[in-house]
């Protein structure tokens, strides 16, 4: 099956999801948590996932931090807002509207 | 948030573009170290400088991040050319910082509402219609039984209040020898409830203390007088002080912000209308009348309700004017009583500055308009300069707007340099100009503050002029055609001729300048040699009060022990100095006939003080020291010009209506001298013995009067500590009030003229300056331009007088085409500062041939070095530079 990138919309999505469940993670570890959380279908592009991350800081829904690691790296770790949970409830209800829209058509067609 | 971070990321600098190309970085690093291959990690992450620049757009606010890197660019061309901008920012901080000195003092005298509960209901009430002396006049004076009608007849619609004029007043907080001087003011007790003005220590007025006459002699303090005289004693409440025979009690400091309703003059202390001497006088009017209107009512309705009562007020009081020419008593009677709004208070200097500083903020506006339009011909200058700079960003797609913005991030710059320098101009200048308006017994005092109001018009002002001298500049550069351009062949001929339109429109203003600073500079020339009729030099006058007043007879002796002081010449006594401000008038009546003529003017003068002022006697005699008032009088020729036709009036009688109708036999002529006034023909006036006599033959006293003296060498106030001392010692209760020289109250009277012909040579210099700059600028702009055509005429033979005209005449006409227009202008502006000019003309050829031959002798200076610059053109060099 091939992997899909194109995440129809669905990535602010994810990525809140996993920062409300595993707080404090960098770009890198996102990009995989979304890869192995899905089974392997479903990849964020970099040239996707970094601007949404930025996009989603400037709006205040997540926040970042530089740290050096214990690998004596520096790393920017995100991890979400009050605001960032708010939106992620929208996200989610939005996206079962819209997945029960589309099963329900899937269904009757 | 969102909005700000993105703001506060703009002024990063390139930390943002770091962090992120780091976070990229760590980014690879890790799918690396999780066991991927580097090139093929590299490879999947896509275009780094991409991606970068996705990310940018998206933490960074767009348009602000092209303005500051337009900013930064615009600063740095300022500092290449660092001599041109510093002109730049000089000449328009310059502008600025007069633009708001102007605006600062117009604001504070003129326009700032008073800081009190709702400023735009408060009116107050003036009296419109000819004066006694038989001039327009428009007068705020009121009595106080007319004012309690008044306040019974609209107490519906509106509350009236009284408040007296400031006058600076001798007191005393401890003993009679420690005289000092303050403002105080009369105000109805209702005054600070109606204003909103609130106690900062003890209590203010209340209208139970303004009940019965003489009843309450309590005093509130203003707080600027707490600070400044008594350092903000905590202590002050029921300290004494004794004014006249009456001892007030201090029960309180007024708000720091309300310093009374006059703008110009800070109150120090209020006191209670009823105790002033003269409330129940119906005839005496010393106070303004304040109206706040009450919600919903509106000034007309109030005057149409004081209106009547102040027409049966007027008649009422007619019939006891006895002696009054019938023209007179009519002109009275048909004065008008107007209700006008007061927001900003009520004062004589906004009347005497008015005008003139209006003018002023004309001329200051004409030096910003000036310095404008050579910013504007600069930037137009170096636009064309940087014409393949332009033509290139629109190749590679800069939007006009990004251009104009571009352009405009330059102007602002400088606009808002030269704001900062114009602010910091007007901080120190301001208070300068204020300070200079100082006649010495009544001193400009202003509160000037640097408060939103100043600031939002330096802001305004640094817009305003960037958008006049950049906006123009910034769309035509904005305009402009790669193509052509590249090609380096641009028309730079319509360039040139807004250059040359602007050049014409400052000469026209400079020429505006330098006019009205002509006739300023005249006016006060005229005023300050025009003869008064007296010789000044080396006369003071003592001016001293006596508690309680005192027989004449005995001022007569303390005048003559004053004369055994050492330098004294020459002794007198007078009621009042001349030009002191102080005037006495009366209708007179000759040949038993009816009163007749303009109001008189009456001065009591002791034996000699004609010799002492060295006024001339032309026939008769001076007073003896047996003449006594009534009987005896000496007139000047005005007087006998009105009176007598230019005939001998010696040995002749009149009747005045003044002492209750008195006849006096005239035994002097002496020559015309100024009395209140040194502008216009001097008036009738009427000597009387100082010493006086009542209906009873006993000698009249008198609580104030001035002794006169003349002092040989110089420094005659050196003499001044031994004057208070003699004085002091000769009698009790004489006590000296100020010693000023003649001299100074002569100067006093041109104190406004003196302002104006200073501030106006002042900026007169500035416009000629700019103007001066400006030209020579377009000159050798212009110059720079046609290198190349008058390199070839000069290959072809054509002669250095040929080229000199070719470089400049177009400059030339612009500047004789300015001229006309501000020679235009010049005589329409004469119409508004006619008020302001004394005996000069508009018209006379000296007003028009002296700014006129300025101006020429600037333009030559100005196109010197264009005419030269174009002879020097060695056409070899230049034909193969290009």
């Amino acid at each position: 099956m091939p992997k899909v990138d194109s995440l129809q919309g669905s990535l602010d999505l994810l990525v809140l999801k996993i920062l409300s469940r595993r707080p404090r993670l960098h770009g890198y570890a996102i990009m995989t948590a979304i890869q192995s959380m899905s089974g392997e279908v479903l990849r964020a592009e970099e040239g996707s996932l970094y601007p949404a991350l930025h996009r989603m800081e400037e709006a205040g829904w997540i926040r970042a931090e530089w740290i050096t690691t214990e690998a004596g790296r520096r790393a920017r770790l995100y991890e979400i807002t009050k605001a960032g949970r708010k939106q992620l409830d929208v996200e989610e209800s939005r996206w079962r509207a819209v997945t029960s829209a589309v099963n329900r058509v899937l269904r009757m067609a | 948030m969102s909005i700000w971070s993105r703001v506060a990321n703009v002024f990063r600098g390139g930390r943002t573009g770091r962090e992120i190309d780091e976070e990229f970085a760590a980014h690879i690093q890790e799918a690396i170290d999780a066991g991927r291959d580097p090139e093929e990690a590299r490879r999947a992450f896509g275009s780094l400088l991409r991606q970068r620049e996705s990310s940018l757009d998206i933490r960074v606010l767009g348009w602000l991040d092209s303005l500051r890197a337009d900013v930064v660019f615009g600063w740095r061309l300022l500092w290449n050319a660092k001599a041109t901008s510093a002109v730049s920012i000089l000449s328009l901080g310059l502008a600025i910082g007069s633009c708001m000195s102007a605006f600062r003092i117009i604001d504070a005298l003129l326009l700032r509402p008073l800081p009190i509960r709702q400023p735009e209901r408060l009116y107050a009430i003036f009296r419109k219609g000819i004066g006694p002396d038989g001039k327009p006049r428009t007068t705020p004076s009121s009595e106080y039984p007319l004012y309690r009608q008044m306040r019974a007849a609209v107490e519906n619609q509106a509350d009236l209040i009284a408040i007296s004029y400031a006058a600076r007043r001798d007191l005393t907080y401890s003993s009679d020898e420690e005289t000092e001087k303050a403002y105080i003011q009369y105000v109805s007790g209702s005054m600070f409830d109606r204003f909103g003005v609130r106690p900062a220590l003890g209590r203010v007025l209340t209208e139970n203390d303004d009940r019965k006459p003489g009843a309450h002699p309590v005093a509130v303090l203003s707080y600027d007088y707490w600070a400044r005289r008594f350092g903000k004693d905590p202590n002050m409440l029921r300290r004494r002080f004794r004014m006249v025979a009456v001892e007030y009690e201090v029960i309180g400091v007024a708000d720091r912000t309300f310093t009374g309703t006059e703008p110009g003059t800070i109150t120090e202390i209020f006191l209670p209308t009823m105790m002033n001497e003269a409330v129940n006088q119906p005839n005496s009017a010393w106070f303004r009348t304040f109206v706040q209107l009450k919600p919903g009512v509106s000034a007309t309705q109030v005057r149409d309700g004081l209106s009547p009562v102040f027409h049966a007020y007027q008649e009422e009081m007619a019939k006891g004017f006895k002696g009054w020419p019938k023209e007179r008593l009519q002109q009275l009677l048909s004065n008008q009583l107007v209700v006008e709004p007061a927001a900003a208070g009520v004062s004589g200097l906004q009347k005497e500055y008015g005008v003139a500083l209006a003018a002023l903020g004309v001329l200051v506006t004409l030096i910003l308009l000036i310095a404008c339009a050579n910013l504007a011909n600069l930037m137009m200058a170096q636009a064309s300069a940087r014409a393949r700079e332009m033509a290139l960003r629109v190749a590679i797609g800069a939007g006009r707007w990004r251009l104009i913005q571009l352009m405009l991030a330059e102007s602002g710059l400088i606009a808002f340099s030269g704001a900062a320098l114009g602010v910091v101009f007007a901080w120190w200048s301001a208070p300068l100009v204020v300070s200079m308006i100082n006649p010495s017994d009544h001193p400009m005092r202003l509160v000037l503050p640097a408060d939103l109001r100043v600031l939002g018009f330096a802001a305004a002002l640094a817009v305003g002029v960037t958008i006049l001298f950049g906006l123009g500049p910034a769309v035509r550069a904005s305009a402009v055609k790669p193509v052509s351009a590249l090609k380096g062949g641009s028309g730079p001929r319509s360039r040139r001729r807004t250059m040359h339109v602007l050049i014409a429109a400052q000469v026209a203003f400079c020429f505006l300048v330098l006019f009205d600073t002509g006739l300023f500079t005249a006016t006060f020339d005229r005023l300050s040699n025009q003869p008064t009729g007296f010789a000044a030099d080396g006369v003071i006058n003592v001016i001293t009060g006596a508690r309680p007043p005192q027989s004449k007879l005995l001022w007569q002796q303390v005048a003559q022990q004053l004369r055994s002081l050492p330098r004294v010449e020459a002794v007198a006594l007078a009621g009042f100095p001349p030009l002191s401000g102080s005037m006495e008038g009366g209708f007179v009546a000759v040949n038993g006939g009816q009163p007749a003529g303009a109001l008189v003017r009456f001065s009591s003068v002791s034996p000699s003080w004609f010799d002492t002022m060295k006024i001339p006697m032309v026939s008769g005699r001076d007073f003896g020291e047996s003449d006594a008032s009534p009987g005896v009088a000496i007139v000047n020729q005005s007087f006998a010009n009105a009176y007598f036709n230019g005939e001998s009036p010696i040995g002749r009688s009149f009747e005045t209506n003044r002492d209750h109708g008195m006849r006096c036999r005239i035994v002097g002529l002496v020559r015309d001298s100024c009395y209140e006034d040194v502008r216009g023909p001097i008036p009738p006036v009427v000597y009387l013995p100082f010493r006086s006599v009542d209906a009873n033959g006993q000698i009249r006293t008198t609580g104030g009067a001035a002794f006169v003296l003349r002092i040989s060498g110089s420094n005659p106030l050196a003499l001044a500590p031994a004057l208070r001392r003699e004085i002091t010692r000769a009698g009790p209760g004489f006590l000296v009030s100020r010693i000023v020289r003649q001299t100074e109250l002569v100067e006093q009277q041109t104190i406004r003229e003196r302002l104006l012909a200073m501030l106006a040579s002042f900026f007169a210099i500035v416009a000629l300056l700019l103007a001066g700059i400006g030209l020579y600028g377009v000159l050798d702009y212009s110059l720079l331009q046609r290198r190349r055509e008058l390199g070839i005429r000069i290959a072809i033979g054509a002669p250095a007088r040929d080229i000199v005209r070719r470089a400049t005449v177009d400059g030339l006409a612009m500047v004789l085409a300015g001229a006309v227009i501000g020679l235009a202008l010049a005589l329409f502006s004469m119409r508004y500062i006619e008020s302001l000019v004394y005996e000069v003309k508009a018209t006379d050829p000296a007003s028009l041939i002296f700014p006129a031959l300025i101006l020429f002798a600037a333009t030559l200076l100005a196109s010197v070095p264009a005419a030269i610059g174009a002879v020097r053109i060695d056409p070899v060099e230049m034909l193969r530079a290009e």
